[in-house]
C-alpha cells in the first residue's frame, strides 16, 4: 500500500511524530510560534483515547506533564521562547528526579517577548543552562518536516530509554513551513517503551544502580510505592544531605548519558570528504547553508555542510577532527554568537572559525553564507 | 484499641521535621484517620505536595507520593490524576504554597473541578524558610520581613476557594483534632474538586514574633478564635466580630471535569471509529 | 522543470493568503507529484498588516526554504506591493489588485492587474473567496501547477457547502489572468513600463 502523503507544516508533523511514538498525554499553554502542537493534540488525542489539558499557565504545564508521567504515559509539552524560561525549574525537577517526558520548543525571537513570530535560534544555550544546577540536557534541532516527525520519535525514544526529558527545537520557519510528508506506518520507525522495574514492589527503589545508570522508573498505581523528591536523594528517593552521595547521584546522572554519546547523537556530513570550508549549522539555516555550499561547489570552491541534529550532547567527537582538517569553519545561526563557542572549543584552534549571526527575523539567505565562504577561500 | 497509625507510616521515616508545639502532626493524623476510615488503598492513593514544612508531609506516609517544587504541586497532581484517574489524589501544603507562589494553580484547580482534594495547612508563615509574611499573615503582625508590622492585607483561603469555584470547601483548626478527620472523609469522598484548610500554628517563628508565650496560647488562640458553622447560625454579628467560621463552608455538585473530558474520548472515539 | 520556482502571495493579514500558498503547494506536491515548500511570514496580530505566503516548487529536494528571487507575485495591497516587490526576477510575473495597487514598482515585469477583490464581491458573490480568485489568476499566469491539481487541492480544503463557490472563484480567476494578460498593457497604461 501506498504510504500516506499530505502536505504538513512542521508543528502539526511534531504532534503527529508524538501519536506515533505512543504519546496518549499533552498539557500545554498556549504560544506563538507553536501552538499548533496543541490544537492537533487536542484534536486528535481524544479520538486515541488520550488526554489533552490545556493548563493555565506554562509551569501548570510542565508540571501537569511529568505527573502525568508518572502513571507511566509518554507525555508531551510545546512551548516558545518566554513558556520554555518559566518552565525550567520544573525541566530541571524532571532531571533530578529522571522523569520522562518531552517538550517542543519553537525557537523566536528574544529576549522576552521579542519577536514572537520571527525565527530565532537562540534557545540552544538555553536547552542546556537554562535551569539551575547541573544535569544531562538531550536536544534535537531538525531541519525539515518529515525530520520534525521522526525526530520527535526519537525524543520520546531517548526520553524513555534514558530516562530524562528531552527537547526538540525547530526554529519558528521549520515549525511554520509546510512541506510534503510521507506518514511512516507503524512499524517503520523504533519506538522503545521505559523499562519496567524488574523486582518486586517490596524491593523496589527509584534510583537502584543495581539495574545500572538508569535505573528503572516504576508507575504510579501499578503496585508499586514510592517517593519522589526535587530534593538531592538517596537510591530510596528520599531526601540526603550526604556529600558523598549528592556527588556520586549527579556524576551517574551525567553519566548516563556521556557513556552513550554514539547512541544519542545525530548528525549529517554533506561533501565533507574534500572539504576546505565546512559550514557547522542546523535547522533552516543548514538547508540555507546547503544551498550555498552547492552554489560554491558550482565556482569551484570546495566548501561541505556539517548539519547538528542532536545539538545536546553537543558533537565534539565529529567536529573536532573536522576541525583539523579544513582551512575555515563558518557557523551561521540566528542569534548573535552561541554555537560558534562550542564549535571553537571543538576546533582547539585547528582552524579558524567565523560566524554569521542575524537577530532580525530574517533567515540568513545563501548569499550571505556564500559571500562568507568566498572570503574564507581567499 | 487505640488506632494504629503505624500501618500507614513508611518504616525508618520519622521522627518528622516539623518543630514541638507544630500541628502540622496533628492533621497528619487525621489525614491518616480519615484515609483509613475511607478504606483507600495504599497502592491507588497519590499523595503530592509543594514545598515548605506542610509538604514534607508525604515522605512520612506509605502511599504514592511525590514531594514537587514550591507551589506546583496542585499542577502535578493534575497531571497525575488525569492521567490516570483511577487513582486516588490528595494535595497537601502550606498557605504561602499553595495560594501566593502556586496562587494561579490553585484558583484554577478550583475552577476545573477535577475530583481530588487540596488539603492547605494555614499557619500564616513561611515557617521553613525562618518567618517570613505570608499572604494568610493578619495585617499588623510581625514576620522576619515584617519587622514594623504586616502592611499586606490577608487572603481568606476559604473564601478564595469558593469564589475561584471549588465545589467542596470546609474549614477547620488542629485545636480541634477530631473533626479534621471527618472533614477530610466528606472532602476525599466529594466528587468534584474539595478544599479543606486546617488553621495551624508555628510558634517557632509566628508564635515568638507576636507575643505568643507557648505553643499552648496559639493553640488555644485557635480555640478562642473560631467558632463553628453551626453555633455561628445562632450568633448576632457583634458576637462574630473577629472570629473564623469552621466547618463545612460550602457543597455543591457540578460536573466534574474528567467525566466530562471522557465524554469528548467517548464522541470523538464514535465519530471517527 | 528542475530549478526552483518561487511564488509570493502577499496583501493583509486576514485575506487568506496563507490558505491560497498552501493549496498551491498542496496541487504541486500531492497531486503533480513535485516537491513544494509553503512558508509565511506575518505580524503578531491576527488580521491587518502586511502578509506573505511563499511557495517553492522543484523537481529536486527544496533546501533554501524561503524565496530568493521571486519568479511571480500577488500583491492584493499596496502596502505589500511595496514591501515585497523588491527581489522580483526580471521577466517575474507582478499581479496587483488594480483597484488597490496603482503605485507599480518599476522593473522588467509583466505586469498584470485586474480588480481581484471586487471580481470576489460582484461576479463570484462573495468577498471572502477574494484569495481563491487570486490564486486561480496565479495558476493561469505561472503554469507551474496543472488546473486539473489545483482543483482537487481546493476541494480537499474546503467544506463541502462550500465547494462549487470555491471552484467558480477559481475558474473567474483563472479567466480574468488569462485576458488580462492580454489586455492588461492597454489598459493600465505607460506609466507602468512593461517590456511585455
Amino acid at each position: 500500500m501506498a504510504k500516506k502523503i499530505a502536505l504538513l507544516q512542521g508543528n502539526e508533523a511534531c504532534a503527529y511524530g508524538a501519536l506515533y511514538a505512543g504519546c496518549r498525554f499533552f498539557a500545554g499553554y498556549p504560544i506563538t510560534p507553536s501552538t499548533e502542537v496543541a490544537e492537533v493534540m487536542a484534536r486528535e488525542l481524544p479520538k486515541l483515547g488520550g488526554k489533552f489539558i490545556q493548563m493555565e499557565d506554562e509551569i501548570g504545564a510542565m508540571a501537569a506533564v511529568i505527573g502525568a508521567s508518572l502513571t507511566g504515559m509518554k507525555t508531551l509539552t510545546a512551548t516558545s521562547g518566554p513558556g520554555f524560561s518559566l518552565k525550567q525549574e520544573n525541566i530541571g525537577y524532571a532531571c533530578i528526579t529522571e522523569v520522562p517526558c518531552v517538550i517542543i520548543n519553537v525557537m523566536r525571537g528574544g529576549p522576552s517577548t521579542g519577536m514572537p513570530t520571527g525565527p530565532s535560534q537562540s534557545d540552544v544555550m538555553q536547552a542546556k543552562w537554562g535551569t539551575h544546577g547541573d544535569h544531562p540536557a538531550i536536544c534535537l534541532v531538525p531541519a525539515s518536516v518529515q525530520e520534525l516527525f521522526t525526530e520527535t520519535v526519537r525524543a520520546f525514544n531517548l526520553s524513555e530509554k534514558y530516562r530524562t526529558p528531552v527537547t526538540v527545537m525547530p526554529d519558528e520557519i521549520v515549525g511554520h513551513m509546510r512541506e510534503r510528508i510521507e506518514f511512516p506506518e507503524p512499524g517503520d520507525l523504533p519506538v522503545v517503551n521505559r523499562a519496567v522495574p524488574s523486582v518486586g514492589p517490596e524491593e523496589y527503589l527509584p534510583y537502584d544502580t543495581r539495574f545500572g545508570d538508569i535505573p528503572p522508573l516504576a508507575a504510579f498505581g501499578s503496585g508499586y510505592r514510592f517517593h519522589l523528591t526535587g530534593l538531592n536523594k538517596t537510591a530510596d528517593g528520599f531526601p540526603t544531605n550526604k556529600a558523598e552521595v549528592v556527588q556520586r547521584e549527579g556524576e551517574r546522572q551525567l553519566r548516563k548519558i556521556e557513556d552513550n554519546i554514539d547512541d544519542i547523537v545525530l548528525y549529517e556530513e554533506y561533501l565533507l570528504d574534500d572539504a576546505e570550508i565546512a559550514i557547522v549549522a542546523f535547522g533552516s539555516t543548514a538547508r540555507s547553508a546547503r544551498y550555498a555550499v552547492n552554489e560554491a561547489r558550482k565556482a569551484g570552491i570546495k566548501a561541505g555542510l556539517f548539519r547538528i541534529i542532536t545539538y545536546w550532547p553537543f558533537p565534539d567527537k565529529q567536529l573536532a577532527p573536522l576541525a583539523a582538517r579544513v582551512k575555515a569553519i563558518i557557523v551561521p545561526e540566528m542569534n548573535l554568537g552561541m554555537t560558534i563557542h562550542e564549535v571553537k572549543r571543538c576546533a582547539a584552534g585547528n582552524s579558524k572559525v567565523t560566524g554569521i549571526f542575524r537577530v532580525d527575523g530574517e533567515p540568513i539567505n545563501p548569499g550571505q553564507i556564500l559571500d562568507e565562504i568566498r572570503e574564507a577561500g581567499k | 484499641m487505640a488506632f494504629d497509625y503505624e500501618k500507614y507510616i513508611r518504616p525508618g521515616k520519622l521522627p518528622h521535621i516539623w518543630c514541638p508545639g507544630c500541628g502540622h502532626g496533628i492533621v497528619m493524623k487525621g489525614l491518616i484517620r480519615a484515609i483509613d476510615t475511607l478504606g483507600l488503598e495504599k497502592n491507588s492513593t497519590a499523595i503530592v505536595s509543594g514545598i515548605g514544612c506542610a509538604s514534607r508531609l508525604p515522605g512520612y506516609l506509605d502511599f504514592c507520593t511525590l514531594h514537587t517544587t514550591h507551589g506546583r504541586g496542585m499542577a502535578f497532581a493534575t497531571g497525575i490524576k488525569f492521567a490516570r484517574p483511577e487513582l486516588q489524589v490528595i494535595c497537601v501544603g502550606g498557605d504561602g504554597d499553595g495560594v501566593a507562589i502556586g496562587g494561579n494553580h490553585f484558583i484554577h484547580a478550583c475552577r476545573r473541578n477535577i475530583d481530588m482534594t487540596y488539603l492547605i495547612m494555614n499557619n500564616n508563615i513561611y515557617g521553613m524558610t525562618g518567618g517570613q509574611f505570608s499572604p494568610t499573615t493578619p495585617m499588623g503582625a510581625r514576620a522576619s520581613t515584617t519587622p514594623y508590622g504586616n502592611p499586606d492585607p490577608p487572603f481568606d483561603i476559604a473564601k478564595l476557594a469558593i469564589g475561584a469555584g471549588a465545589t467542596f470547601v470546609a474549614r477547620g483548626t488542629a485545636y480541634h483534632a477530631s473533626q479534621i478527620d471527618k472533614l477530610l472523609v466528606e472532602a476525599i469522598r466529594h466528587k468534584g474538586f474539595s478544599v479543606v484548610e486546617i488553621l495551624d500554628s508555628c510558634p517557632t517563628t509566628y508564635g515568638r514574633r507576636n507575643k505568643f508565650r507557648s505553643a499552648v496560647e496559639m493553640m488555644n488562640n485557635l480555640k478562642e478564635s473560631t467558632v463553628s458553622i453551626k453555633a455561628a447560625e445562632n450568633m448576632s454579628p457583634e458576637q462574630l466580630q473577629g472570629k473564623v467560621i469552621t466547618g463545612l463552608l460550602y457543597k455543591e455538585n457540578k460536573p466534574e471535569y474528567i467525566a466530562e473530558y471522557q465524554k469528548i474520548i467517548d464522541d470523538a472515539q464514535e465519530i471517527y471509529r | 522543470m528542475s530549478q526552483r520556482y518561487e511564488l509570493r502571495f502577499s496583501g493583509a493579514g486576514g485575506q487568506g493568503l496563507i490558505l491560497a500558498g498552501i493549496i498551491m503547494a498542496e496541487a504541486a506536491a500531492i497531486y503533480d507529484g513535485k516537491q513544494a515548500l509553503q512558508s509565511q511570514s506575518y505580524g503578531p496580530e491576527a488580521r491587518g498588516g502586511a502578509s506573505k505566503s511563499e511557495v517553492i516548487i522543484s523537481d529536486d529536494p527544496i533546501d533554501y526554504p524561503k524565496a530568493t528571487a521571486v519568479d511571480a507575485l500577488l500583491a492584493l495591497t499596496q502596502e505589500a506591493c511595496d514591501k515585497y516587490s523588491g527581489d522580483l526576477k526580471e521577466g517575474a510575473i507582478l499581479l496587483v489588485d488594480s483597484d488597490l495597487v496603482k503605485k507599480i514598482p518599476k522593473g522588467d515585469f509583466l505586469l498584470v492587474g485586474f480588480p481581484i477583490i471586487n471580481t470576489a464581491k460582484n461576479e463570484v458573490g462573495r468577498t471572502i473567496v477574494a484569495n481563491i480568485v487570486a490564486l486561480g489568476a496565479m495558476v493561469a499566469l505561472t503554469g507551474v501547477v496543472t488546473k486539473a491539481s489545483v482543483e482537487k487541492a481546493v476541494l480537499s480544503r474546503v467544506p463541502e457547502a462550500f465547494r462549487e463557490l470555491n471552484l467558480k472563484a477559481l475558474q473567474i480567476g483563472f479567466d480574468k489572468a488569462m485576458s488580462a494578460r492580454e489586455t492588461s498593457f492597454t489598459q493600465m497604461g505607460e506609466e507602468f513600463h512593461l517590456s511585455r
